[in-house]
């Protein structure tokens, strides 16, 4: 927290001489003895992973922008290229391509952690909200990568993504043409996509940067979801390392795991196999389906009967997180004492990938197979479309109705005074294992 | 220091020092926007692909009821020969899409058979497929849009019927768009 004190001394002579001038090894140090929580869970791993994600995807990434060339006549040879030709030019595409899928895993659990927890709540605004600006920075980092390839996905995602913009009243024709260079989707566009999807990252980088400060400014969240009284501090708190260096480590090595299976086993799994064609701007491939990360917010968007509504629908749907800190009116953080919101959270959590399901199926196709249904207005009940909307609309009553309104009126459960509490009231209680000092007892 | 004795106190407001500070802000800000615009300007079309191209089409090569797909200005055209059946039935049906149109309306007259329209769904730009959807004209795969043989909107989230360029007819079977 922000009152951490300095306990960094300097041994040597060169540490010493370095630590008047510039101390980056105070800083360091500082930084990796900060107090944390002792109760944190593996829930809380994901931001180590997400660490590792960014910096697997600018390094793999720099290296594959040494052999790609960002020209529409050359573009998909080159990756094929990579593939081919390069040394272990297959693996590195293949761990960039699989990296943002991996991304987008943990990212997506990194933030129902912040949901569930309250960890967007006073005095972590500014924590959550950079975090929803690095999210909305790590779809427009991905759709530029995807572009790249130039293959029937990579035209046709740019076609749409782009003519997005395009949605928007008088000032939107303009500015498409801006974004693409030209009045259709072509060398200028991905010739520039080449150069933002290079800069974003860095872009990213800088907000981890602000998210992190912003994170050790008001202190870490934990399971119970209190803030620790000061006097507790030596109790309830463990230094960052080596205790949650580890820990996260451990989470890394899991995690990689599943990311090798994938790279090595399954690399095509999870990709679109019609960004295999090259691109053709005079068809558009009858199966067309966006990225599974981009899937929820696909089928929000397909969901409206309106261009310009489907558009501010979907951007909505993002927009709506980053007011998420005045939406809970609940002082309590934790769901684990809110049992009511917790319900909902849970069907909150249905909802989210049925909206990724269905944005996978033709909206017209048929929920339950070979049952007829009715038909309400432009579509059949038992029908995707409506499926879709069903979904769409308890994804805004979950934020704008249900957080509000029971946050009001829910009786949370007892909530305990400090941390190590629950664990040395309950049933498995082990006051043993609760020293004064446990970093300081071997 | 030295000078604030040479300013006059309430020489008024604002006065001369506050006047060079919102000057010079001024100044900084119009250089900041002049600095700015051509970083933003420098994206929009080249002169390379400012260039609008017309092309010429011979109607011969289309057979009734097929499509053929022609890139004009880096999208399709698409150019249908309508079968009676299919002509039939879309004169019949009046005036309808969004904006509602008759058939005659976005055809030549003398040349009702060939449909000459800009194949890009009005919704997010996909290509329709051909002789798909529920209306027997085209149906697009990305987010579900139904267009009639006379390529209007029937069904889906599309604002608009599909564009019919400006072309015309330089003999009798063949067109020049743009």
């Amino acid at each position: 927290m922000s009152e951490h004190e300095s306990t960094y001394v300097p041994k040597t002579g060169v540490e010493k001489w370095l630590d008047t001038r510039l101390p980056i090894i105070r800083f360091g140090a500082d930084y990796m003895s900060l107090p944390t929580p002792r109760n944190l869970n593996y829930w809380w791993t994901f931001g180590g992973i997400l660490a590792l994600c960014l910096m697997t995807q600018i390094v793999t990434g720099i290296v594959l922008a040494m052999h790609y060339t960002p020209h529409v006549d050359m573009a998909f040879a080159s990756v094929e290229r990579i593939m081919r030709d390069v040394n272990g030019g297959w693996l590195i595409r293949y761990v960039h391509a699989n990296g943002a899928s991996m991304f987008f895993i943990a990212v997506y659990l990194h933030m129902l952690r912040g949901l569930y927890y309250g960890s967007y709540k006073a005095p972590r605004e500014m924590i959550w909200i950079i975090g929803c600006v690095i999210f909305f920075l790590m779809i427009a980092t991905a759709f530029l990568g995807y572009v790249l390839p130039w293959g029937q996905m990579s035209f046709w995602g740019a076609e749409v993504i782009t003519n997005l913009i395009g949605a928007i009243p008088v000032i939107g024709e303009p500015i498409l043409i801006w974004l693409r260079g030209g009045p259709a989707i072509d060398n200028a566009t991905l010739n520039r996509f080449f150069s933002l999807h290079y800069l974003l990252p860095f872009a990213i980088l800088g907000c981890v940067v602000l998210h992190l400060w912003a994170l050790h400014s008001a202190g870490q969240n934990n399971p119970v979801g209190i803030l620790i009284p000061k006097d507790r501090t030596k109790k309830d708190m463990l230094p960052f390392h080596p205790y949650f260096t580890l820990k996260d480590g451990f989470a890394i090595i899991l995690f990689l795991l599943l990311f090798a299976i994938f790279v090595f086993y399954q690399p095509n799994a999870l990709g679109h196999a019609d960004n295999y064609i090259p691109a053709n701007p005079l068809q558009t491939p009858a199966h067309i389906v966006p990225e599974w990360y981009m899937l929820p917010f696909y089928a929000i968007l397909r969901a409206i009967p309106d261009k310009f509504g489907g558009v501010v629908a979907m951007f909505s749907a993002i927009g709506v997180l980053f007011v998420l800190p005045w939406l809970d009116t609940s002082k309590v953080r934790s769901m684990r004492y809110r049992p009511t919101m917790r319900s909902f959270f849970f069907i909150f959590l249905v909802v989210g990938v049925g909206l990724g399901w269905c944005g996978g199926q033709l909206p017209d196709a048929p929920v339950i197979p070979g049952f007829g249904g009715v038909v309400l207005l432009d579509g059949n009940l038992n029908s995707y479309l409506w499926l879709t909307r069903l979904f769409t609309a308890y994804y805004f009553l979950f934020f704008l109705v249900i957080m509000p309104f029971v946050g009001l009126k829910e009786t949370p459960l007892p909530i305990p005074a400090t941390i190590s509490e629950p664990v040395l009231t309950g049933a498995d209680a082990m006051p043993a294992l609760a020293p004064a000092s446990p970093e300081k007892k071997g | 220091m030295a000078e604030t004795g040479v300013i006059p106190e309430g020489e008024g407001d604002p006065n001369r020092r506050d006047f060079i500070h919102i000057a010079a802000g001024a100044a900084a800000v119009g250089a900041g926007a002049m600095i700015a615009w051509p970083l933003i300007n420098q994206m929009n079309p080249a002169a390379d692909t400012l260039a609008l191209a017309s092309i010429e089409f011979d109607l011969t090569k289309v057979q009734e009821g097929q499509q053929v797909v022609i890139k004009w200005q880096g999208k399709p055209v698409f150019v249908r020969y309508r079968t009676p059946a299919e002509l039939q039935k879309v004169v019949t049906e009046g005036a309808v899409g969004s904006p509602p149109q008759t058939d005659a309306e976005r055809t030549k007259s003398g040349h009702e058979k060939y449909l000459v329209v800009v194949g890009s769904c009005t919704h997010l730009g996909c290509v329709p497929t051909f002789n798909a959807g529920d209306y027997g004209g085209w149906f697009c795969p990305c987010h579900g849009s139904h267009y009639d043989a006379s390529g209007r909107i029937r069904k889906g989230p599309a604002p608009l019927n599909l564009i019919v360029p400006d072309y015309e007819y330089t003999s009798d079977t063949r067109v020049r768009i743009g």
